[in-house]
């Protein structure tokens, strides 16, 4: 096991072809990347909106967040290769089989974590705090800055939750990336091809490279969260 | 004197009114939690909001911040009404204390310079007045130090400072000692009548502990199930509560039931079950009355069983003999329970007790003024 573990790694740095194993983690981490940013766009004012308001058909609306936060990468990649193909309701794009259609995909995969954690995140501070701000002057954004101040470090936790879900996702980016090299092959899509082909040394390579991708991302986003509050005044 | 106080001040407030609640009515689910006709916070005094849990009180303070969307009614600042749009505004006329102290996380500095930077005064202009409040409030070598770390009683003052330092028109507070102990407590009372008097910032202040709201209000609101069912002076409401929930509050122990039997030169005669109690009212022969009595206003005397008059020579008009039936120890005082036909509670201090010999079962003699009773009239 030492000795295969050993040997991946050497056929990584040697057979795989450097060229090639960067522009794959690039594109990984790339198109991670830039869907889990949308998804934070998207998850993060949603989420605080709906945490801060009460309608009627709210806890539905929880219900249906939270169920998308188990929302099976492979049924996504479905819908989304359903819309994107060349005859489908959104061909004419010409998305299909390309980054985009993998972050689109990612998207769908990341924005109910994101959503649902940020709920949670703002559910958790303390109601009254919210009209302790307004209380002493705070306008809606400066109240919602400073609420997601408080919670900065469950709000961290959904981000990394965010990429967590989609670095680690193979069955979407395979359907509507179509894991075609030097265009939509990503880590996860390599490591099942190399699997395939039998060449497990490469396959571990390939998988020890996605975990210190991820290691590495989150060990960026662990730090700022735990870096205490900052001296200097940040109210605004 | 004790002529029927009207239940709410209505009509011309002396003072210049600051904040003015009209026809105001929060619904919670079906049911209606607060109901205000109309009240008037005069500047520069200090209202003392009181009532048992649940009576609607939090719920009015936060009205009046205009925190909660009123179902009904409107609420005034200056004559100006407030609604969406002038709602910011106005919040920035107020400062509001919570019953706790709800710190940021961030350093004390930051916490209490937020309202200011809410108001856009930049960092270095806030300084030198946040500096000065937490001074006042005896907090300055917190300045610099993580919120988080700071006990209950400094983050009150904390809290009481990021109030203040904004120099509100109006100064809303909600227990503000609720989370402190005693001692600080005490502490903190002290330092807030100073800075009351000393801004002359008008007040409304939320509590439970009716000496807090005797010493530091102005005039005092009794609220009961959402409704305020009395405003006056602290002297007044404690002499005269307006109906017997009120009298209850304000610590009226002693409440008994009776029939006005004769009325002479102020003096009414009122009959409680076989026993006569005489108060100071106009209220005339054959009137229904609840006759309120406050335990310290009751003196108490130890009866000779063998001794055959038992009267003694005081201006007191009501002289009642009774048996203890029950004393229970609230800290420096012993709480008595007399029944004299009637039950009656006194309040002596525990010295005297001792003095007396006083124990259940003795037989006492039970004096107090008929100026201390306070008759409320009651239907039929």
């Amino acid at each position: 096991m030492i000795g295969s573990l050993a040997d991946g790694v050497q056929q990584l740095l040697a057979g795989l072809g450097g060229a090639d194993l960067v522009e794959i983690t690039l594109l990984s981490l790339g198109v991670s990347g830039l869907a889990t940013a949308i998804s934070l766009l998207i998850g993060l004012p949603l989420g605080t909106w709906l945490a801060l308001s009460r309608f009627r058909s709210r806890g539905l609306v929880l219900s249906v967040v939270n169920t998308g936060m188990a929302l099976p990468p492979v049924v996504v990649g479905l819908f989304v290769a359903f819309l994107l193909w060349r005859s489908g309701p959104l061909g004419d794009l010409g998305l299909i089989y390309s980054p985009s259609a993998m972050v689109i995909a990612e998207v769908v995969i990341a924005t109910p974590v994101i959503l649902g954690l940020t709920v949670a995140a703002l559910g958790q501070l303390d109601p009254r705090l919210r009209l302790q701000l307004m209380g002493l002057g705070a306008s809606r954004w400066q109240t919602v800055w400073w609420l997601w101040r408080e919670a900065r470090l469950p709000l961290l936790a959904a981000l990394m939750a965010g990429f967590g879900s989609v670095i680690s996702e193979v069955g979407a980016a395979m359907m509507v990336g179509g894991n075609i090299l030097h265009q939509t092959r990503v880590l996860t899509t390599a490591i099942v091809v190399e699997v395939g082909r039998g060449e497990f040394e490469k396959a571990v390579g390939l998988g020890i490279v996605l975990l210190a991708l991820a290691f590495a991302v989150n060990g960026i986003l662990t730090w700022a969260q735990q870096r205490g509050p900052g001296r200097q005044d940040a109210s605004r | 004197m004790t002529a029927r106080e009207p239940a709410v001040a209505r009509g011309p407030v002396t003072a210049a009114t600051l904040v003015e609640l009209r026809d105001a009515v929060v619904v919670r689910g079906a049911r209606p939690v607060l109901t205000i006709d109309h009240l008037a916070i005069a500047d520069g005094a200090t209202l003392a909001l009181v009532g048992p849990n649940g009576a609607g009180k939090s719920t009015l303070l936060l009205a009046l911040a205009s925190l909660i969307r009123l179902g009904r009614g409107a609420i005034s600042f200056r004559g100006m009404p407030i609604g969406r749009g002038t709602e910011l505004a106005y919040r920035r006329h107020i400062g509001l204390v919570l019953p706790d102290p709800l710190l940021l996380d961030t350093t004390v500095f930051a916490n209490v310079a937020a309202g200011l930077r809410f108001r856009g005064v930049t960092s270095a202009s806030a300084r030198p007045r946040v500096t000065e409040w937490l001074e006042r409030l005896g907090v300055a070598h917190l300045h610099d130090r993580p919120a988080r770390q700071i006990s209950s009683g400094e983050a009150q003052r904390v809290s009481l400072a990021r109030a203040l330092v904004l120099e509100p028109e109006l100064l809303l507070l909600d227990e503000p000692f609720a989370s402190v102990d005693a001692a600080t407590r005490a502490r903190l009372l002290d330092d807030l009548e100073g800075v009351l008097r000393e801004t002359h910032v008008a007040c409304v202040i939320v509590t439970h502990d009716l000496d807090e709201a005797v010493r530091l209000g102005d005039r005092m609101a009794v609220m009961v199930a959402g409704r305020i069912r009395q405003v006056d002076t602290p002297e007044r409401v404690l002499a005269s509560p307006f109906d017997e929930d009120v009298a209850a509050f304000v610590g009226a122990e002693t409440r008994l039931a009776g029939r006005v039997v004769s009325s002479e030169e102020g003096v009414a005669v009122v009959d409680v079950g076989g026993s006569q109690v005489e108060a100071v009212s106009a209220l005339p022969p054959g009137r229904a009355v609840l006759c309120c009595l406050r335990p310290e206003d009751v003196t108490l005397w130890s009866v000779d069983p063998g001794a055959v008059p038992t009267k003694v020579v005081s201006s007191a008009r009501n002289q009642l003999t009774g048996r203890v039936s029950r004393m229970v120890g609230q800290g420096s005082l012993v709480r008595v329970s007399i029944d004299c036909g009637a039950p009656l509670v006194a309040s002596i201090t525990r010295a005297s007790a001792a003095d007396m010999g006083l124990a259940e079962g003795a037989t006492v003699l039970a004096t107090f003024k008929a100026s201390a009773v306070h008759l409320i009239p009651l239907a039929g």
